[in-house]
């Protein structure tokens, strides 16, 4: 029985190769593949260059490292800032020279180094319910731990990767102890423990448990493109807060190339097409995320929301209060 | 091969098998005391509360639903019991995770259920003003974990009772003991080990999950492991966390095992069975049970993933599904096949060779089991990684092109991680036959000058021929719902049923993959319901 298993497994290996003669490249991706699958497909189809995805939300920095100098990943896709960072900083990542990432990416949604590139961005922004919320245009982060709204406050965990950088940019302008203090008012104003997605606290809203949220900004759209969530965003407003003073908390989803990328020709063209005009409309159409290439506009409904300042902090000063962020969140026993 | 070289094989094999949890063990020794204080003035004794309330709340609710069913299809005659014989085995066809998803979806406050009660009772919904139940809490967790695991209880416990034999009972009626007493006096401690074996494959599974504990906001030591490893960026302190709570699960265990002391228990089994035959209530009752049970455990869950695929059934034509069924099958089969194999090599290994160590080989290879998935990919990874770096630096030093990752770039580390994962599950089924084996046996056939391997081949196997099936069903399901580590150890675009489930769980859009998740249900089933067979022909 033993030695039938390990037939099955060599046989395994050997009607599986790991590179094939055709042109590919190799994506390992922290977003979920039906997000880029459609993007991808388009590129295919440009240049014959097969995509391979490899997702997994957790564990792909680790699993980059282990795998050292002989690993087949040529570009990583990541949905937030922090981990694109966290792969640079542990030297996993290599510079993508291509000018065209110069002309299609404006300065401050890359790399000084050239080793990350940001492809869109989203605002941390509000779900406010219609009728019982009032002054909406004036909510701030900050009030989010104002007596007005106890018990009225609906989020998803703490340390989900959207709301750390928030956090981290909380502690980026008022610093620690006054964030401190705040996410033990914001604790103290939920209207239940930390559950649930984004998406999940708007229905909550639209139920009647709480009155106002956390969310990226995209989900509003693709709640009212889904039969079953339309209800759940008619409940809503979507609000970008701190409009009167250091603009909305805002995020960037991004591409790096991977520091022993083996197939570099390729890696690059993908680059570039992620970042060129084709691949940004089907990114803001399709995910209602913002565009970071200057030349393509968002989608019509996305620009229906209304244009918003964005907080001008640097996502790289931000970052580096992650850490804090990460341990703040323990001592207040946020999710707890 | 002579005695002496089983143990070598044995203990070479087993060795492979615990590599990871050596090298997690390495890794926890690297120094971080400052998180790991920071961890313990913050949020680990919550989450150690958290734990210890889940895993026993999982283990009482699993003795609750298990063993008066177990009793009852055993020893019991009551409406509908030749069907609930297997029914009460199906739950676990069903992934926890999908569970926990259709049941939040049920009794959320914005689900079906509260929404007609505070229809039906006018309850106002401002906030505070009303009564609702929250079901994303432990208790919540708890039940939801224990309705898919108590079949393994069940399972083991029906056998137990059913071995037991009926002449005790007889003995323990003959002497005034009502049904009940002789259940509570005789029956459940005389199968006490073989409850004990069921609980801990339980407590083990409750003690690892992640999925449903996250989707049920329940913060957990699992969660300290992830948090520390992802959030706080050091796999020495999840490792350290991994490792304490190994040690904890050991220390149960031994206390156990010292309080039931040398008692040992030797059954023949008459092979009749004297049935309680039950009538009015108390058979309505039974079988009311029962049928709950079935209900909450696979029928609703599996009514409503298949109202989901009917509602969005324009997703469901991926013609990539047949393969991903194909392919998690295939790997499935073959892991569950590796580690009955292994299996049965460390249980005969310990019962021919009379060196110390040889038990050994199945107690270590079974420990990984209580890791955490994801880390347990990680201690995978780590050294098949270091071993194929090592054999591709020599190739180019020797001059010929490298081969790449070999390993753990193909599916052979998602079958390896499989084999270590449920290496336990099938070590657990095979020994216990062993045992049931008459050592006369072997002295016969050793008097009759039979090697090793004849010992094996033409005695043991045939002997243990339905614990084999039974641990190779057993390991089938598991790694057939298997989540965690198959998502980070999977090659390029390779999917398995529940990688491909996952993608929309982890987006809290199951609809758009319930037919995918009935596909796990189904791969399941036939095994699920082989499994009470093979129960059966014992009888």
């Amino acid at each position: 029985m033993k030695k039938s298993g390990l037939t099955a497994v060599v046989l395994s290996i050997l009607v599986s190769p790991v590179y094939a003669a055709d042109k590919e490249v190799n994506i390992y991706s922290y977003r979920q593949p039906f997000l880029i699958e459609p993007i991808t497909e388009e590129f295919t189809k440009e240049t014959g260059i097969k995509v391979n995805i490899l997702y997994s939300k957790k564990g792909i920095a680790e699993k980059l490292s282990r795998e050292g100098k002989y690993s087949p990943a040529d570009v990583v896709l990541t949905s937030d800032f922090n981990r694109l960072l966290e792969i640079t900083k542990k030297g996993l990542t290599q510079a993508n020279q291509d000018v065209v990432l110069t002309e299609t990416i404006p300065t401050q949604y890359r790399d000084d180094n050239r080793h990350w590139f940001a492809l869109t961005t989203r605002a941390r922004a509000m779900y406010v319910s219609r009728d019982r919320v009032s002054d909406q245009q004036s909510l701030t982060y900050e009030q989010l731990g104002s007596p007005d709204f106890k018990g009225r406050v609906c989020i998803r965990s703490g340390k989900h990767p959207y709301n750390i950088s928030l956090i981290a940019s909380m502690v980026a302008h008022h610093g620690e102890a006054e964030t401190k203090a705040w996410l033990t008012k914001l604790k103290g104003n939920l209207a239940r423990k930390p559950q649930g997605n984004d998406r999940g606290q708007v229905k909550a809203i639209q139920e009647g448990v709480c009155d106002i949220s956390l969310g990226n900004s995209y989900y509003f759209g693709k709640m009212l493109n889904n039969e079953e969530q339309k209800p759940w965003a008619a409940a809503v407003n979507l609000v970008f807060p701190n409009q009167i003073d250091r603009g909305t908390h805002v995020n960037i989803s991004g591409m790096a190339m991977a520091m022993h990328a083996p197939n570099r020709a390729e890696a690059e063209q993908l680059m570039a097409y992620l970042s060129s005009d084709k691949a940004q409309v089907l990114y803001a159409q399709m995910n209602m995320e913002y565009p970071v290439n200057p030349a393509v506009e968002p989608s019509e409904m996305v620009k229906s929301w209304g244009e918003f300042e964005a907080d001008a902090l640097p996502l790289t000063e931000t970052a580096k209060h992650r850490q804090t962020a990460y341990r703040l969140l323990d001592e207040v026993k946020f999710d707890l | 091969m002579n005695n002496k070289k089983w143990l070598i094989l044995a203990w070479a094999t087993s060795f492979c098998l615990i590599l990871p949890a050596l090298f997690l063990l390495a890794q926890s020794f690297a120094p971080d005391t400052e998180l790991f204080d920071h961890l313990w003035e913050t949020v680990l004794p919550d989450y150690i509360v958290n734990t210890l309330q889940l895993v026993s709340l999982v283990l009482i609710f699993s003795a609750l639903f298990a063993i008066p069913v177990a009793w009852l299809v055993a020893m019991c005659d009551f409406p509908g019991k030749r069907y609930f014989q297997w029914l009460l085995m199906l739950p676990l066809a069903m992934p926890a995770y999908v569970v926990a998803y259709v049941y939040t979806d049920l009794f959320d406050f914005a689900g079906p259920i509260q929404r007609v009660l505070r229809a039906l009772f006018q309850w106002d919904v401002a906030i505070g003003q009303h009564w609702f139940f929250e079901i994303r809490n432990v208790p919540g967790a708890a039940v939801m974990l224990a309705l898919v695991l108590y079949p393994y209880l069940y399972l083991i416990a029906r056998t137990a009772f059913l071995e037991q034999g009926a002449h005790l009972l007889q003995v323990s009626r003959s002497l005034g003991q009502s049904p009940w007493q002789s259940f509570k006096r005789v029956a459940v401690p005389l199968c006490r080990p073989a409850i004990v074996v069921g609980l801990v494959f339980i407590g083990a599974e409750a003690l690892g999950d992640f999925a449903t504990v996250h989707y049920f906001a329940v913060n957990t030591l699992t969660t300290a492991v992830y948090d520390s490893w992802l959030g706080h960026g050091s796999l020495s302190a999840a490792a350290k966390i991994s490792i304490l709570m190994l040690i904890g699960v050991m220390a149960i265990l031994a206390v156990e095992r010292w309080q039931r002391g040398r008692q040992r228990y030797y059954h023949k089994y008459t092979g009749q069975t004297a049935l309680f035959h039950l009538s009015g209530w108390q058979a309505k009752g039974a079988s009311a049970y029962c049928a709950l049970l079935v209900f909450a455990g696979f029928i609703l869950p599996a009514l409503i993933l298949l109202s989901y695929t009917l509602k969005s059934m324009s997703f469901n034509t991926d013609s990539q599904l047949g393969v991903v069924l194909l392919q998690t099958a295939w790997l499935a089969i073959l892991a569950a096949v590796i580690t009955t194999a292994l299996a049965i090599i460390f249980s005969f290994t310990n019962r021919i060779s009379r060196h110390a160590s040889a038990a050994l080989p199945s107690k270590l290879s079974s420990m990984s089991y209580m890791m955490p998935s994801t880390v347990l990919a990680i201690a995978v990874l780590i050294p098949m990684t270091l071993f194929e770096i090592t054999l591709n630096d020599l190739w180019v030093w020797l001059g010929f092109d490298a081969p790449g990752l070999f390993l753990s770039g193909t599916v052979f580390a998602l079958v390896f991680a499989f084999v270590v994962r449920f290496q336990a599950v099938a070590n657990g089924t095979i020994e216990s036959s062993f045992l049931a084996v008459s050592p006369s046996l072997d002295m016969a056939a050793k008097s009759m000058g039979k090697s090793n391997q004849q010992l094996l081949f033409s005695i043991h196997i045939p002997l243990i021929r339905k614990s084999i099936s039974t641990a190779v069903l057993l390991v089938f399901i598991e790694c057939m719902k298997e989540l965690p580590a198959a998502l980070l150890l999977r090659p390029f675009n390779f999917d398995t049923l529940a990688t491909y489930v996952y993608q929309y769980v982890s987006d809290e859009q199951l609809e758009q993959a319930a037919f995918a998740a009935i596909l796990i249900v189904l791969a399941g089933l036939y095994p699920v319901i082989r499994l009470t067979q093979t129960g059966e022909r014992t009888t």
